[in-house]
């Protein structure tokens, strides 16, 4: 057996959960090896050409709230971003951007390259050794043994990925890449609980082919804020995206090639994503729609590939090209590349912990698309968390886990370790209970800390947050102190402003309460501390909808008592007397962590929750008994 | 010492003589307790020692008195909780005491769970070690409890409508999240009129809920029910099973002559005043034999009959005298026996659908208790739908189903001061989802995937 190198840590597949498990991982002084089918593809977008958007783009900016590469990245490379949900409440806005593909892959293969600890070498991984329930090693399909503390899973949809196009199927990773075949195997043998999940991509199109004036121009927004707290310039929009819809026609050809469909013909088994279905689902369960909308996006600057989205496809390539052809501005496309199905298998995530650690195996990690999620952002995202977890156990510090009330990171992690997935989850902020709480533009005010605290976040980073945070704390403490008096003289200058009398003496907190008032003008009034932007919208954010903050804060205070009783990991359910027996086995089952987590599984009643309570207080006294004996 | 929330709750167990007490305990227990007592001697709650005894009224909000009794105040950490616990001992009886226990909710109490005393007595250190097993077993014996519960809901009409209401608040809910979710699909817009409007009727129809059940608890003795049926038929065990159901609160009140003796009942949440006890009991001996007549004088004074069969014999001509009594009165007819196997109940069965082809009819068995819940389902379900005559009908339901829906109104009507107040979807969807939520409290259904179910189902949405 030849021992081709040691580490602290190896990481399975260079996507967007790898990049960042890795990069976390070296950062925070672990040798770590990045393993990658191809040197080419560190990074790759296999489908859409953006990342962010509601409830993604609030992961992003919490992952670079952590000291997370994604959104310095996506912020070096964009070509257009656009702030959504502008129309809705804060907690919604939403940043999206347009990726240069090529750009943005080959300037995160870069930054992985140059990081220190971290080793990029171009490995197909077959199999994981482990023993006495510890990682201690991969092996290459090239016979050589990597050592290792801990493994990060990141496989994306390469393990056992298999194509569909039509009738035609083969094995292989997205774009043609090879798949890993063997790593399944693997996996088994560690008695890991699998299952099979279908994704699919549109066709991609030739950009000198379209009818432009047949579809709506979709501009960026001219400037716009970028995804990391540490991106001083805007982002510029270069170029557009096109909008344009389906037809009658369109949905008649489909129709009528609805059998050649994999997903009619049974040939796809994996289960795939409501969010995302493909163009044939969408005709099949809504047959009353008359159109659907698609856009077409640029891939990139330096390529003509547009990507048709909402036309993701399974069905062969003639038909594909027939219901293309009947779209406005599609009437004449160049097919360049056809859409396709993919099959994978992904591991059942309710095995992991919270700190996506396998409870099983010690130091075997996993993140991204292997547990059963679906996206970039959530890719990454669980990559930051299992990267830091990992050097945590290497270090022997304390793991991260983010609780649902603190970032959707945490909502993400604690619904797939908790209740699992059924479909490749996509993240979304109609999961978030505490939405109000997790909004994009205060993720460095919940996070840097956490960031700070394992090794991620750079003295730079870290005194920008501490700036905005006293800033902040200051500006409202001197408008809690501020009292106008309805003087005469007040109210000529409030008048002079525009703003209405004050009739009794108000506090300038008070007064911004008032929709027409901000910190900003209100600073010009009375020479409050001149602050920054961000700090001033954070103090206004505050004000404005304190009511709103306030309940979902004493709903978290109430959730907080279950989270912080935690479970001790060896607990023998059948030794707890009053539970149910649904409860008892759900519980044997998933070993959760706390008991807040306990009462968030399904089958587990508020009951249920009562008796582990009062269990938990028994063994505490109990303890403290036996240290009294033991002392006497 | 940390104080939680505070609880409130019939303290006595149920049927226990003519002194009741309901117990509070938790941060705002004195506060509630002297938003409601006066003291006889008009002393303040600031000047009643801790630990003493006192004479006066628990009153409404108006201050009228709804019972007079004496007020124990206890101050944390000296009281079983640990916590600031209040007790009131009444003694108007169930329907005053109801309404005491009413009262502490008004003020912001809410009802205790099940053991929820002896749990934060356990957890303060009141109590031992040794009991914390009873303390597991007292917590844990709730699940049996709701788990009853949430199956009788499942049939009834009661929670057909909390689940109407619940549908309407997830389809807005999971429209205004589409389009927050998903801004670039072509989603109608929300129109915010119409969720004013939608938000605004489901409103009135908690508050109708709301309404019939207070008047109901307050106002009415409990529905009058009569049971009849020939002797021996098993009257008397069906009373005692009633009687002894878990929630029941019972007293006797003596009347001017020992015929007209009546007893509360608490069955499927309404409160049931059975006329004529004493002639139930009576004819259990078979001294007396107790006439048709008797019973006729009963079902005319009861707006609900509960006409009782023996399912193990066949149809006799006093069995028919009291079909053709009962059939034309709001009844349920009972075939009692069930633990005997018979086929004599079908062609009973039958018997009765010719003459009363709409009633309900409901095999018991009133010695082994089987069916007992079914029939309580069955009296809930007519006493809400207001299929029963007369001013005792009313929608009526037990006190943690009254907390929830007063907070559901709650919910309500700060949706409709967010969209007042212009605020954007996002916000009225917070409000949304706790009405959803605390609805889904009742069915026993509780948060998780359902808002996501419903926008998939309901828009075609994604790349």
């Amino acid at each position: 057996m030849f021992i081709a190198g040691e580490y602290d840590v190896a990481v399975i597949g260079a996507g967007h959960a790898g990049a960042e498990a890795a990069l976390a991982a070296a950062r925070i002084g672990c040798k770590t090896l990045l393993a990658t089918l191809s040197m080419d593809n560190i990074a790759l977008m296999p489908c859409n050409p953006s990342i962010g958007g509601p409830a993604k783009g609030h992961l992003v900016r919490e992952l670079d709230a952590l000291g997370g590469e994604m959104g310095l990245n996506i912020d070096k490379t964009s070509i257009q971003s656009r702030l959504l949900n502008t129309g809705k409440g804060p907690a919604v806005h939403a940043l999206r951007a347009q990726a240069d593909k090529k750009l943005y892959q080959f300037t995160m293969k870069e930054t992985c390259e140059k990081q220190e600890n971290l080793d990029v070498k171009q490995l197909l991984i077959e199999d994981i050794q482990v023993e006495d329930g510890e990682v201690r090693g991969v092996v290459a399909e090239t016979g050589e043994v990597y050592r290792c503390r801990a493994v990060i899973l990141a496989t994306g949809t390469y393990l056992r990925g298999r194509i569909i196009i039509g009738e035609t199927t083969y094995d292989a990773g997205p774009n043609g890449q090879r798949a890993a075949m063997k790593l399944t195997d693997a996996l088994k043998r560690l008695g890991l609980r699998l299952m099979r999940f279908k994704t699919g991509t549109p066709a991609r199109v030739d950009a000198d082919s379209l009818d432009y004036d047949e579809m709506e121009k979709q501009p960026g927004d001219d400037e716009s804020a970028a995804f990391s707290f540490m991106t001083d310039e805007p982002t510029r929009s270069v170029a557009p995206c096109w909008l344009s819809y389906t037809n009658e026609e369109t949905h008649k050809v489909i129709r009528d090639n609805i059998e050649r469909a994999p997903m009619a013909n049974g040939v796809i088994k994996g289960v795939g994503p409501r969010y995302c279905p493909s163009i044939e689902t969408k005709i099949v369960r809504f047959p009353d729609k008359e159109r659907h909308q698609l856009f077409i996006e640029p891939e990139g600057l330096h390529t003509r590939e547009m990507y048709v989205q909402g036309m993701s496809t399974s069905l062969p390539v003639d038909v594909q090209i027939a219901f293309l052809h009947t779209i406005p501005g599609l009437r004449h496309c160049r097919v360049m590349r056809a859409g396709y199905a993919i099959e994978y298998d992904c591991i059942d995530p309710t095995q992991l912990s919270p700190t996506l650690e396998l409870k099983a195996i010690h130091g075997f990690f996993s993140a991204g698309q292997s547990n059963g999620t679906s996206g970039y952002e959530e890719a990454a995202a669980q990559g930051l968390i299992a990267g830091i977890n990992a050097a945590m156990m290497i270090k022997g510090g304390e793991p991260l886990i983010l609780k649902r009330s603190e970032a959707y990171i945490g909502v993400l992690i604690d619904d797939l370790v908790t209740k699992g997935t059924q479909e490749p989850y996509r993240m979304m902020t109609s999961r978030a209970e505490y939405r109000l709480i997790l909004r994009q533009d205060n993720a460095d005010l919940r996070l840097t800390e956490y960031g700070r605290r394992v090794g991620l976040v750079t003295d730079e980073r870290y005194a920008r947050y501490r700036k905005k945070k006293e800033e902040i704390e200051t500006a409202l403490q001197k408008l809690r102190e501020t009292i106008l008096t309805p003087s005469a003289e007040t109210n000529a200058k409030l008048a002079e402003a525009g703003f209405g009398e004050i009739r009794t003496a108000t506090s300038l907190f008070d007064f911004l309460r008032r929709p027409e008032a901000d910190y900003k003008k209100a600073g010009a009034l009375f020479h409050l501390p001149e602050i920054s932007e961000e700090a001033e919208k954070q103090v206004d954010i505050t004000i404005t909808y304190e009511g709103y903050i306030r309940r979902q804060q004493e709903q978290i205070a109430r959730m907080e008592k279950l989270e912080t009783k935690l479970l001790p990991p060896d607990i023998d359910y059948a030794e707890v007397p009053s539970l149910r027996e649904e409860a008892r086995e759900k519980l044997a089952d998933l070993r959760p962590r706390s008991v807040g987590q306990a009462g968030r599984i399904s089958g587990v009643s508020p009951a249920d929750v009562s008796v582990l309570l009062v269990w938990l207080e028994k063994e505490r006294r109990n303890k403290q008994e036996e240290t009294r004996h033991d002392v006497s | 010492m940390h104080q939680e929330d505070t609880i409130s709750a019939i303290a006595t167990p149920p049927g226990a003589g003519s002194v009741g007490i309901v117990r509070l305990s938790g941060e705002e227990a004195i506060a509630v307790a002297g938003a409601m007592f006066r003291a006889k001697s008009g002393k303040n709650m600031e000047d009643i020692a801790a630990g003493s005894v006192t004479y006066g009224y628990v009153i409404d909000e108006k201050g009228d008195v709804l019972d007079e009794a004496l007020m124990l105040m206890m101050k944390t950490p000296h009281s079983y909780t640990k916590e600031d616990v209040v007790e009131f001992q009444c003694h108007g009886g169930p329907v005053a005491l109801r309404a005491v226990l009413e009262r502490t909710y008004m003020l912001g109490a809410r009802p205790a769970e099940r053991g929820e005393f002896t749990k934060r007595a356990f957890f303060n250190g009141r109590l031992d070690l040794s009991e914390a097993q009873a303390v597991m077993e007292v917590v844990g014996a709730k699940t049996e409890a709701s788990l009853r519960m949430a199956v009788g809901h499942l049939s009834g009409r009661f929670s057909e409508r909390i689940r109407e209401l619940r549908h309407k608040a997830l389809d807005m809910i999971a429209h205004l999240e589409a389009t927050i979710d998903f801004p670039e699909e072509e989603i109608d817009d929300v129109v915010i009129d119409d969720v004013r409007a939608q938000v605004a009727a489901m409103r009135d129809e908690v508050d109708a809920m709301l309404k019939t059940a207070h008047a109901g608890r307050i106002l009415s003795g409990g529905l009058k029910t009569a049971i009849i049926g020939k002797p021996n038929v098993g009257k008397s065990s069906l009373l005692n099973a009633m009687l002894f159901e878990e929630r029941a609160i019972v007293t006797n009140i003596p009347g001017t002559t020992r015929d007209s003796i009546e007893a509360y009942a608490d069955v499927g949440g309404v409160p049931l005043c059975l006329i004529d006890t004493a002639g139930i009991r009576k004819a259990k001996d078979a001294v007396e034999k107790i006439g048709v007549e008797r019973a006729r004088a009963c079902v005319q004074e009861a707006a609900l009959v509960l006409a009782i069969f023996d399912g193990a014999a066949p149809m006799s001509e006093e069995d028919k005298e009291i079909l053709a009594l009962a059939k034309d009165k709001e009844t349920i007819f009972l075939l009692n026996k069930s633990d005997q196997l018979s086929a004599l109940d079908a062609m009973s069965e039958r018997v009765i659908h010719e003459a009363a082809p709409e009633a309900s009819i409901l095999r018991i068995s009133a010695k082994t208790g089987e069916g007992m819940e079914e029939l309580g389902t069955l009296i809930r379900d007519k006493a809400y739908c207001g299929e029963l005559n007369g001013d005792e009908a009313s929608f009526v339901h037990d006190a943690r189903e009254e907390d929830i829906l007063r907070r559901v109104y709650g919910y309500l009507t700060d949706t409709l001061q967010t969209v007042e107040n212009g605020m954007s979807a996002d916000f009225i969807v917070i409000d949304l989802r706790s009405v959803w939520e605390t609805l889904g409290e009742i069915t026993g259904e509780t948060a998780g995937d359902g808002i996501i179910d419903a926008i998939f189902s309901k828009f075609c949405l994604g790349k």
